[in-house]
């Protein structure tokens, strides 16, 4: 299948910008770094201003905690790391000192999902969102562009309380306008159908969209839904995409226990129960390679989409 | 001391070797961490072509010494010494990081030949030498535990949770080295997290701690003996050494810390490692 001619943009570059913007107007905002400040591109922040950026080392269960104490004296706190350093090596100090006690800390985490590629599976984070999206009072965004990683850091500075945004060293394809709406709780109708619903967030969205006109050229029409915001969940457009289309498919880069998957699931099943299958990573470890082509070795691909919307339809009319 | 020369000069050949293969590797990979690959060659090649015990044919050998290399990163050069000295082919180094490649961007345990611990997030390392000296004692066996650590791992809050564990079990089976190469991956260290003074801080903690050239072969194996020697705790040798050594624009140049050397510029770390191309 061909490859859609997208622009692709590195979503650190958005990042580390909005960071900036947001800095401009807001004076309490701060940002913690772990040897990582150049890499994300908060050294940006830093440059536009020295005294609000911290760079702690290699030190991440210092940032999260230090993060913490600075959103206990008035300041809106973003640590910021790669998603591996950012979440599973910190968890308890995510759980103690951040989500149990509702704290303006927003960890922002580039490097996620097994497109950081080379680095193998030390570096391949693939449960970070299972593990934050099971903390009480936190929020989960995967945004699918570096637009919307900048939307997200300013929308995580309005919000209250904790909250994990996780994107990605590759450079992805860019999906959606400026103007786009980017909101906590709100997923985005990225294409119209009604036979099947593809639910996806980060890199898949884009393979969502080459899936769906691959399926229309086969008379399927499928709906692509952008749900970057992973927690709270946009209960509305994922029960009317489940009413109208009766099957539904959900891609994400991330192990396929505990993630967006499963959230959706967990939605479905109790509320609204369809034919549905969940694209992630499978239960092992990545390993290293070109991050496209781990992705496409480990079935995260269009034509995998394609196969379980199939699958899904073929369930629907057996139901039915 | 005067240790013969002749060795002397056997590993400082061996160094070369090891460095020739980094720039090769992390070259064909396109990615990965040429610096502190460098920095670390000479002790590497120390430990693998003359201290550790080991036998390549039975990798799992019970009473062999192990070599854990806390900072997973620096990996291409560990990766070189083990296939040198025959745990899988020399052919095979140029897949690192390749899909279906045994050699990952990270060590990868059970994998790998010769590969004895995991790594890849800093300071986990040292915490894991430990184990194997403990379990070494236990078992009444006479092999020696290695551990290398980048000085960014200072940094980490685990490493002192190793130190004083070390201290505390006595473990004189254990020796750590640490690549003193003054850069981590965007600064300095001491323009991040002041570590210093270091050594204070290791005798502190309870180490025999031995300061030397992590590049002069003879300083590196008499410190390497005396660890041998020393009773009741574990040593630490801070290695002075040289983010990038041996390749000119690489010496302590911040970008090759994970940066993989072009199609020019491996031509001339060739030819500055005395290598045809
Ligand atoms: C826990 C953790 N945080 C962040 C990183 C990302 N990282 C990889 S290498 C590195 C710097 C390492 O510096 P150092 O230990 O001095 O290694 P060397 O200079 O010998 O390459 C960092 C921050 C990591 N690997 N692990
Ligand atoms: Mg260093």
């Amino acid at each position: 299948m061909n490859a859609k001619p997208w622009k692709v943009e590195s979503m650190r570059n958005h990042f580390g910008q909005a960071l900036v913007d947001l800095g401009r107007n807001r004076d309490d905002i701060v940002v913690l770094g772990a040897d990582t400040t150049e890499s994300l591109k908060t050294s940006l922040f830093g440059e536009a201003f020295p005294d609000r950026l911290f760079n702690v080392g290699i030190a991440e269960q210092n940032m999260v905690a230090i993060a913490a104490g600075l959103a206990m004296s008035g300041k809106v706190a973003f640590a910021c790391t790669y998603s591996v350093f950012g979440t599973s090596q910190v968890y308890n100090i995510i759980r103690q000192s951040v989500a149990y006690p509702d704290l303006p800390v927003k960890i922002f985490c580039s490097h996620a999902g097994l497109t950081v590629g080379p680095d193998g599976a030390t570096h391949q984070m693939n449960e970070d969102v299972g593990l934050l999206r099971s903390l009480p009072n936190m929020k989960v965004l995967v945004p699918c562009d570096g637009l919307e990683v900048g939307k997200a850091v300013h929308l995580a500075a309005e919000v209250s309380g904790p909250l994990y945004c996780r994107f990605s060293r590759a450079k992805f394809p860019v999906l959606t306008a400026p103007e786009d709406p980017f909101a906590l709780g709100k997923a985005t109708v990225m294409r119209d159908g009604d036979d099947v619903a593809l639910v996806a967030t980060g890199i898949m969205v884009s393979r969502a969209l080459e899936a769906a006109e691959e399926l229309a050229t086969q008379g399927v029409d499928a709906r692509v839904v952008n749900n970057s915001s992973v927690k709270p969940l946009d209960r509305e457009t994922l029960l009317r995409a489940a009413r109208d289309t009766g099957a539904v498919v959900t891609a994400e880069e991330h192990t396929v226990l505990g993630g967006m998957g499963s959230a959706v699931s967990e939605l479905l099943a109790q509320e609204y129960p369809v034919p549905m299958q969940i694209i992630g990573v499978p239960d092992i470890f990545g390993e290293s390679g070109d991050g496209f082509a781990v992705l496409d070795k480990y079935g995260l691909t269009a034509e995998s989409m394609i196969k379980a919307a199939m699958h899904v339809l073929s369930t629907k009319e057996a139901v039915a | 001391m005067g240790l013969d020369q002749a060795l002397i000069d056997e590993l400082d050949e061996r160094a070369r070797v090891l460095r020739v293969h980094v720039v090769k590797m992390t070259h064909a990979a396109r990615s990965g961490h040429p610096g502190g690959s460098l920095s670390a060659a000479d002790v590497i090649a120390a430990l693998y072509f003359h201290i550790l015990r080991l036998d390549p044919k039975d990798p799992s050998w019970v009473d062999r010494d192990r070599f854990v290399l806390s900072k997973g990163h620096g990996c291409p050069v560990l990766y070189a010494a083990l296939a040198e000295r025959g745990f899988f082919p020399v052919d095979d180094l140029v897949t690192l990081r390749k899909l279906g490649s045994h050699l990952q961007g990270h060590p990868e345990y059970g994998t790998t030949p010769g590969i004895e611990a995991p790594a890849g997030a800093e300071g986990q390392g040292l915490s894991i030498s430990i184990g194997m000296a403990l379990a070494g004692r236990m078992d009444g066996r006479d092999y020696r535990v290695y551990a290398m650590l980048g000085d960014g791992e200072n940094d980490v809050g685990q490493t002192w949770e190793a130190a004083m564990a070390g201290a505390n079990f006595k473990l004189d089976n254990l020796t750590a080295i640490l690549d003193r190469n003054q850069l981590q991956q965007e600064r300095r260290t001491e323009d991040i997290m002041s570590l210093e003074p270091l050594t204070d801080k290791w005798r502190a903690f309870g180490w025999n701690v031995l300061e030397i050239d992590g590049h002069d072969m003879e300083s590196i194996l008499e410190a390497l003996y005396e660890a041998r020697t020393t009773q009741g705790r574990p040593t630490m040798i801070v290695a002075q050494t040289v983010k990038g050594k041996g390749v000119s624009f690489m010496e302590n140049v911040l970008r090759f810390h994970g940066t993989a050397p072009n199609d020019e510029e491996l031509e001339q770390a060739l030819s500055e490692l005395g290598e045809p191309s």
